[in-house]
């Protein structure tokens, strides 16, 4: 924002505004602020997720050395703690962008608006749902 | 006559102004001609059950001191002239009551990331100018002629753009709206709400003269959804919704015009 240094000084048609400067800490000063900036800040975790599963195909198609290889690294603490925080700020992304799913599909059904409820709970059924094929996949595998 | 102890006592306990009947309002006051920056100033003021904010405003200004400057009209909800920080949170004051918040202070300051003119009056010129901008209004290729009647609309065309005709300007929303703060070109959710409320109108025809405005960076990619701007509407217009469902029919625009011959577009 720009400082009103510049502002002339008060007469009867320019009156001297004041304008307050946005704090930098703007988004500690309130949950709903700090919440979507964790929200904003959850994508770098999502990505993490996304280059540790390349990481993992790269190690599979270089043989089984580097797979074993692969698995000691992730079994190392320090990335068992990284993905523990990852999963957490990944969690947090899906629940909080499923939420706001409604928000951003005006879904219309037989002329009525489909309520926001069942958006977000098609949202939680398609995640269940790819889960169980994922778990069964693993279970197979 | 002891039997009357207890009539004669009622009125004269009610009487009494004790410390549990009022509250104290914690006011901002900025003078252009005196102060360099806002500061506060407390008033005690009655506390009622059916007392806003504004009333307690009014109360200052009629009986504690006549220089409070604020602005408000219908006291009902509907002028969107009362808006103003209420404990930090961007409130219509008619329709925010002293009880939820006693017995602690409340604190009033003049609507967020606005110039302030004087003490809870703020600078709305950027707001208008965007709002006109948007070209808020029915635009028609060609009008009807007055014999061939009105424009017709079914209920279920009325009901897709009647909850973004409920704006009434308040501009509590660019209070809640961080990205208006940090980047004072964007838009903001009012001015978006209020283009939907006519690009999705069956008598509209206009959607084409928005796009370009509402398809800019400072349109609808500016924002980010924080959603507070939903949260705070007064008159349940959603307009991040009306931001993230444009972003939706932008991105299908651009689709389009990269997969369409010029014709057809």
């Amino acid at each position: 924002m720009k400082s009103n240094n510049a502002a002339p000084g008060y007469s009867l048609f320019h009156p001297r505004w004041y304008r307050p400067r946005v704090s930098t800490y703007w988004w500690l000063h309130q949950w709903s602020y700090l919440k979507f900036v964790l929200r904003e800040l959850s994508s770098i975790f999502v990505a993490l997720f996304v280059v540790i599963t390349l990481l993992q195909l790269r190690a599979l198609s270089h043989g089984p050395q580097a797979y074993a290889d692969f698995q000691k690294w992730m079994k190392s603490p320090a990335v068992i703690a990284l993905n523990a925080v990852s999963f957490v700020f990944v969690l947090f992304h899906v629940v909080t962008w499923f939420h706001l799913a409604p928000r951003a599909m005006a879904v219309r059904f037989a002329g009525k608006r489909v309520p926001e409820l069942l958006i977000v709970g098609a949202n939680y059924a398609a995640w269940v749902a790819i889960s169980v094929v994922v778990a069964w996949f693993l279970r197979g595998g | 006559m002891a039997h009357q102890v207890p009539i004669l006592r009622r009125p004269v306990h009610r009487g009494s102004v004790g410390m549990a009947e009022t509250i104290k309002l914690e006011v901002a006051r900025y003078s252009p001609e005196r102060d360099a920056a806002p500061r506060f100033e407390t008033f005690q003021v009655p506390l009622r059950k059916e007392w806003v904010v504004l009333d307690a405003l009014n109360y200052i200004k009629d009986r504690l001191d006549g220089s409070l400057t604020f602005r408000w009209s219908c006291r009902m909800g509907i002028c969107g002239s009362c808006g103003m920080m209420v404990n930090g949170e961007p409130k219509l004051t008619c329709a925010t009551f002293l009880a939820d918040y006693a017995p602690a202070p409340v604190r009033v300051e003049p609507l967020r990331y606005f110039p302030i003119v004087r003490d809870l009056v703020i600078e709305m010129t950027d707001f208008l100018r965007k709002l006109r901008a948007m070209k808020p209004w029915i635009i028609r290729k060609e009008e009807k002629s007055l014999p061939e009647g009105e424009y017709l609309q079914t209920p279920q065309q009325l009901d897709s753009y009647k909850q973004y005709s409920m704006c009434i300007n308040c501009m509590l929303c660019y209070a809640a709206c961080p990205v208006y703060g940090l980047d004072p070109l964007f838009s903001g959710p009012a001015a978006i709400a209020l283009a939907q409320r006519y690009n999705l109108d069956s008598r509209d025809e206009g959607a084409n003269e928005r796009f370009p405005i509402l398809s800019q960076h400072e349109g609808i990619w500016a924002c980010t959804f924080v959603g507070e701007c939903t949260e705070v509407c007064p008159k349940h217009v959603d307009p991040a919704g009306a931001i993230q469902r444009y972003k939706l029919t932008a991105a299908k625009e651009w689709f389009k015009s990269l997969l369409l011959p010029w014709g057809v577009r």
